[in-house]
């Protein structure tokens, strides 16, 4: 049982005032500074008045900026539902692999999450960029096609010409399929490894195919797990900076790349405030939206 | 999975759970093994390549090793990485490991706040934290300016605490669950002081959650980019923010150098801890 702090008030001061301070001293507080300054304006180069005024709010809603924000959170679902659709079935062979091709397996998703993200991300740069490993293979591909068609006797191909792969929107969503997939691997194995396996047995005895089988009875009892793979994907997604700052192109930029601007070479801290504490509404919400589902589908279960 | 243990001849059919001997599935998998390691294999590859163009292989060479290990400045970043990664690690220890206790052992008025606030840095987005943390430090409590080495680093370091001892609280509170709270009532009946039962009696059983949350905690650090970009001065640049202004100006072979480096250093590490923990789990075990 739990001890009251009454009990062992010099235990508990000891214990619990370092975490305490330093949360409210070197987190809380930086934060309420900023959502003060979100209610600011700037009077000078560095001095920021707190009028408590709305205009950074309704700045932030003006078109452009919203649809800023819409196409955050549509690069963010989308990467989320890639994730989705290769994380499944490989955390499902996983989940039944022989217990040591699991650990193998396991730690070959791992090992991309411990290497730093900037190295990963740069990585991808050198692969898809024009002079990259991917154009290269393609040019070679197109190369001994072109080859092939003058054996066969017709015109050969015209030059090839390398494809733009980067800076753009589908080279920000591959960045961030890349970088987050191991977030989406890992719930979802961990659901599908507790899973009653008798239920997958039974359904495939009596009938049901494999896919019937995995959309009808493996979803449904995953799905908790495929929640808080969802919850972990998209939620760094969404705030993603890196990734679009390097792989996207001037169209494609989110919601944490305005934020860095305002902070950095526009100067306006106040309105970057806002806008922070906008993204950061909005990743409650998401959190609150699937704390609501999986209540609801816990009462169900029960 | 009983049918796993028997051994089976080679070209039978994949029984009907057996999801990774069928071929759509080894196609998936293998093709996510292949998208997550192409990219960091052929960096690492043609980090030993003898040609500034960086695509064709030209011969094998260490001489971006040598112009990366030349570079000062390139070092002076590893160095103040490493040296954050390992002040963080220390201070998120210790934190977290008093907030997994505060938060397993006692009740308090406010423990649901308490505990709502140790998740949010887990949650808030990093640029958020990031934004915050540099108007912290420069209007707030401006971090001093000219601090000769490492006290200059201190602010990183501070930003990195408050966001890696949270995820090492989890870690342990974890590992708190299975702590039976009779053995410390034993220790407290048979004389052992507050501070001998916690050093004595919690620490040994916390000890597999403390390395998991170290290593977690060194990794958060000497990962992340955005916190940092956000913090860091002039005269306190780290690895990543090295690498990213390297980025910025062309793409030299010299940066796969170095990043090789810090991959080989991250995996080593993990791999040192993850070894440490299994020993540790059986020893327990045992």
């Amino acid at each position: 049982m739990e001890q009251s702090w009454r009990r062992a008030k010099a235990a508990f001061a000891a214990i619990a005032l370092p975490p305490l301070t330093w949360l409210l001293l070197f987190f809380l507080i930086p934060l309420a500074v900023i959502w003060a300054y979100s209610f600011g304006e700037n009077t000078g180069p560095v001095t920021i008045d707190l009028t408590g005024t709305f205009a950074n709010y309704l700045r932030a809603i003006e078109p452009i900026y919203l649809e800023i924000f819409w196409k955050s959170i549509l690069i963010a679902g989308l990467t989320t539902m890639l994730c989705l659709v290769i994380g499944f079935p490989v955390a499902l062979a996983i989940a039944f692999a022989s217990p040591r091709t699991k650990t193998w397996l396991l730690m070959l998703i791992m090992l991309p999450f411990w290497t730093n993200l900037l190295i990963r991300t740069f990585a991808l740069v050198a692969v898809l960029r024009e002079n990259g490993y991917v154009n290269f293979a393609l040019e070679w591909l197109w190369n001994n096609a072109s080859w092939a068609m003058t054996l066969a006797g017709f015109q050969p191909l015209g030059e090839f010409e390398p494809l733009k792969l980067l800076y753009n929107n589908a080279a920000v969503v591959v960045g961030l399929v890349y970088v987050h997939l191991p977030f989406m691997v890992l719930p979802l194995y961990s659901a599908l490894d507790r899973m009653d396996r008798s239920l997958m047995e039974a359904s495939l005895d009596l009938g049901a195919g494999h896919l019937r089988t995995i959309l009808l009875v493996v979803v449904p009892l995953a799905a908790p797990g495929i929640a808080s793979g969802v919850l972990i994907t998209f939620i760094p997604a969404l705030g993603a900076y890196l990734t679009p700052d390097l792989l996207g192109g001037t169209d494609s930029q989110m919601i944490a790349n305005v934020i860095e601007r305002q902070f950095k070479r526009a100067n306006d801290w106040p309105f970057g405030a806002a806008l922070s504490f906008l993204l950061m509404y909005l990743t409650f919400i998401a959190i609150a939206i699937q704390t609501t589902l999986q209540r609801r589908a816990d009462r169900r279960g029960a | 999975m009983s049918e796993a243990a028997t051994p089976r001849p080679r070209r039978e059919r994949p029984g009907p759970l057996e999801y990774l001997r069928r071929w759509p599935l080894r196609i998936m998998v293998g093709g996510t093994l292949f998208f997550l390691y192409l990219p960091l294999i052929t960096l690492m590859v043609f980090s030993f390549n003898d040609s500034r163009r960086n695509i064709v292989w030209e011969g094998f060479t260490l001489k971006y090793y040598e112009k990366a290990f030349s570079n000062a400045s390139l070092i002076e970043a590893f160095t103040n990485s490493l040296t954050i990664a390992f002040a963080t690690t220390i201070l998120s220890v210790i934190l977290g490991a008093l907030a997994a206790v505060m938060l397993w052992r006692f009740r308090f008025p406010g423990k649901t706040a308490a505990e709502g606030g140790m998740a949010l840095p887990i949650v808030v987005p990093e640029i958020c934290m990031g934004v915050a943390m540099l108007v912290f430090f420069a209007r707030v409590m401006p971090w001093p300016q000219g601090l000769p080495w490492p006290a200059n680093l201190g602010a990183i370091i501070i930003a990195h605490t408050s966001f890696a001892f949270p995820f090492v609280a989890t870690v342990v509170r974890a590992r708190l669950a299975s702590f039976n709270r009779e053995l410390e009532e034993a220790a407290k009946d048979l004389g052992a002081s507050e501070w001998r039962t916690f050093w004595d009696v919690l620490v040994p059983h916390m000890q597999p959650g403390l390395i998991a949350g170290a290593l977690l905690a060194f990794t958060l650090s000497l990962d992340d980019f955005v916190i940092t970009f956000f913090t860091a001065g002039p005269d306190t640049v780290t690895f990543p923010v090295k690498v990213y202004s390297m980025l910025r100006f062309s793409i030299s072979p010299e940066v796969n150098a170095a990043s090789t480096i810090l991959i080989v250093v991250t995996v080593a590490l993990t791999a040192i801890g993850l070894h440490l923990q299994n020993r540790n789990a059986q020893k327990t075990k045992a």
